[in-house]
């Protein structure tokens, strides 16, 4: 079974967990932006979390269903709706044949993560079904999805099939995920960081600033990196490039890429922060790459430095919340 | 050498500062490095990326945590567990059979964009850039930029050219390339701001090929020339 394009929307792209081993080739991790909004969506309609699903970006997607399913999404504050029914964040649906669902907006962030039951069935290549853009390959054709496209479902799992039989009077779940897991955007974000061994380079001036100041989110921001204008940060050792701080996001991916790979854009796919070349920088920890996803332009940004003991701490604590809610949602189950 | 945090789940083993001042050498240091790491299948690491003067080091903190790491000393661990590895007995790596490969490249014009800029800059005409540029032996110094891209050094010193300014939005899969130094082909479709001096039939990278990219890191190349002729029929 299918559901199919009916809006393709500004870029829609077949997203999981990514793919890994291939970095060597150059081959990006790639998946999701926000890693932790798929798997939410995915165990929210009785997948694997591993499934694949749709990474929507900025605007409004339209899609029919072929038969029933459950679908769940996380992300930007958008408006989704089946029938005129309105669809909150984080709750598993139950959608049927014939049925359209719309997500517009956003309000607010930029990106969304719509899992379907059944998960999208499109061939995995090189171990994921993950849509690299800059290779032209995984998800549908290697490409973003476009209006009229026929996306290939599976097959509803068994516990599913129990939330579908479960669900067919109220059609929208009673349970939920977390609300900081399933709305992750939000004004004026502060994103955690780790300082890098050669942060030192920086003068104290600009680590005050760096710390006190806001940045702007620039809109020529997209999926492989986040501009930001800003305050200027020098370095002790380097005479700074006007617009340095301008260029913060989008060299925080080259300057990883010249740490792996000169140049390559083989990282994480939203990997913020960081300076040119110099290695000298701040990298957001994973639990507030959530956050980091939904940046778009007009927002403004803050830094706070943490340790990276804490930067696992807060990892190894989402963590423990997820097995947890794991536990939750198999209470469903009958 | 030297072992740094690139945020909480990746660290950087920085062997060299500098690469310039002896490549070969250091891309062979790296290529060790990588391998005994690759070969050591530290648990947690998930996967390996060799570059210029690092190779970096990817890895899980839960899975290292649910390994008995303690939380607050995951860095720790690792950062002991490579230096344990990379120092163990020096056993000398077998280089393997170096693997020498040759890529047809067409230079009709229809293909180099860039072979008059290219030429204008070196102030020599433009089959001698294509000679000089067929005549070198280049090695793949790391792969990146796109899937399959090599970055390639032992490009002539009189053909070294500088990138646009502009990036092209769309330069063709295939294209064979100079960026400053160093030489490079496009396995995809893709912006870019290097000049364009010939164009391969070849296919550099292919996710249903194991290895998928055609060129490795550490490899030997050479670029031979072919006509139009060959150039389709190779193209097939």
């Amino acid at each position: 079974m299918n559901v199919t394009v009916i809006r393709a929307g500004f870029l829609t792209t077949v997203q999981d967990l990514g793919r890994t081993g291939h970095r060597q080739f150059g081959v990006s991790s790639g998946g999701a932006l926000d890693l932790h909004a798929m798997r939410i969506a995915n165990l929210l309609v009785g997948n694997d979390e591993t499934a694949a699903g749709l990474e929507i970006t900025q605007r409004d997607v339209r899609l029919r269903f072929e038969d029933e399913r459950i679908i769940s999404w996380c992300g930007g504050v958008y408006k989704a709706s089946v029938a005129l029914r309105s669809i909150p964040a984080g709750h598993s649906t139950l959608v049927s044949a014939g049925d359209e669902l719309s997500i517009s907006g956003p309000q607010q962030g930029c990106r969304g993560w719509l899992a379907i039951s059944g998960g999208i069935a499109v061939v995995p290549v090189l171990g994921s079904r993950s849509t690299d853009l800059r290779g032209n390959f995984g998800g549908l054709g290697g490409r973003a999805l476009r209006d009229g496209d026929i996306v290939p479902l599976g097959k509803n799992s068994e516990r599913t099939n129990v939330w579908i039989d479960n669900l067919r009077a109220e059609r929208i779940a009673q349970w939920s995920a977390p609300q900081p897991w399933s709305q992750t955007a939000t004004a004026n974000p502060v994103l955690r960081v780790v300082r890098g061994a050669e942060w030192n380079g920086f003068n104290d001036v600009t680590l005050q600033r760096f710390a006190s100041e806001a940045f702007a989110v620039s809109p020529d921001s997209d999926r492989m990196g986040v501009r930001l204008a800003g305050p200027e940060l020098r370095r002790t050792d380097d005479v700074a490039e006007p617009g340095e701080a301008g260029q913060l996001f989008q060299e925080r991916l080259r300057a990883t890429s010249s740490e792996l790979n000169r140049k390559s854009w083989t990282t994480q796919p939203i990997e913020p922060i960081g300076c040119p070349s110099g290695g000298k920088r701040l990298e957001v920890i994973t639990v507030d790459l959530s956050v980091a996803a939904q940046l778009c332009a007009g927002d403004h940004v803050r830094f706070s430095e943490v340790s990276i003991a804490d930067a696992h701490g807060l990892l190894l604590q989402r963590e423990r919340e997820l097995e947890r809610f794991r536990i939750g949602l198999s209470l469903h189950d009958s | 050498m030297q072992i740094t945090a690139l945020g909480d789940s990746a660290l950087i083993v920085r062997l060299r500062d500098r690469f310039e001042d002896a490549p070969d050498e250091t891309l062979n240091e790296i290529l060790r490095t990588f391998r005994r790491l690759q070969e050591a299948a530290i648990p947690g690491v998930i996967e390996l990326a060799p570059a210029y003067t690092t190779v970096a080091v990817f890895f899980d903190p839960l899975r290292m945590i649910n390994d008995g790491a303690k939380p607050d000393g995951v860095i720790e661990l690792l950062v002991q567990r490579i230096g344990e590895v990379l120092a163990g007995g020096r056993r000398r790596h077998k280089r393997g059979a170096t693997h020498t490969a040759e890529i047809p490249v067409c230079y009709d014009l229809e293909f180099a964009m860039d072979l008059k800029r290219v030429a204008h800059h070196a102030q020599i005409s433009p089959s001698e850039v294509v000679d000089l540029h067929r005549g070198a032996e280049y090695r793949v110094n790391c792969i990146g930029f796109t899937p399959g891209f090599p970055y390639l050094t032992g490009l002539p010193d009189k053909l070294a050219t500088p990138r646009h300014t502009v990036p092209r939005k769309e330069i063709p899969a295939g294209s064979v390339a100079i960026g400053g130094a160093q030489a490079g082909i496009y396995p995809q479709k893709s912006p870019g701001g290097w000049n364009v001096i010939g164009r391969t039939p070849l296919r550099l990278f292919d996710p249903q090929r194991d290895p998928p990219a055609l060129l490795q890191t550490g490899d030997q190349m050479r670029f031979r020339k072919i006509t139009r002729e060959e150039f389709e029929s190779l193209n097939g």
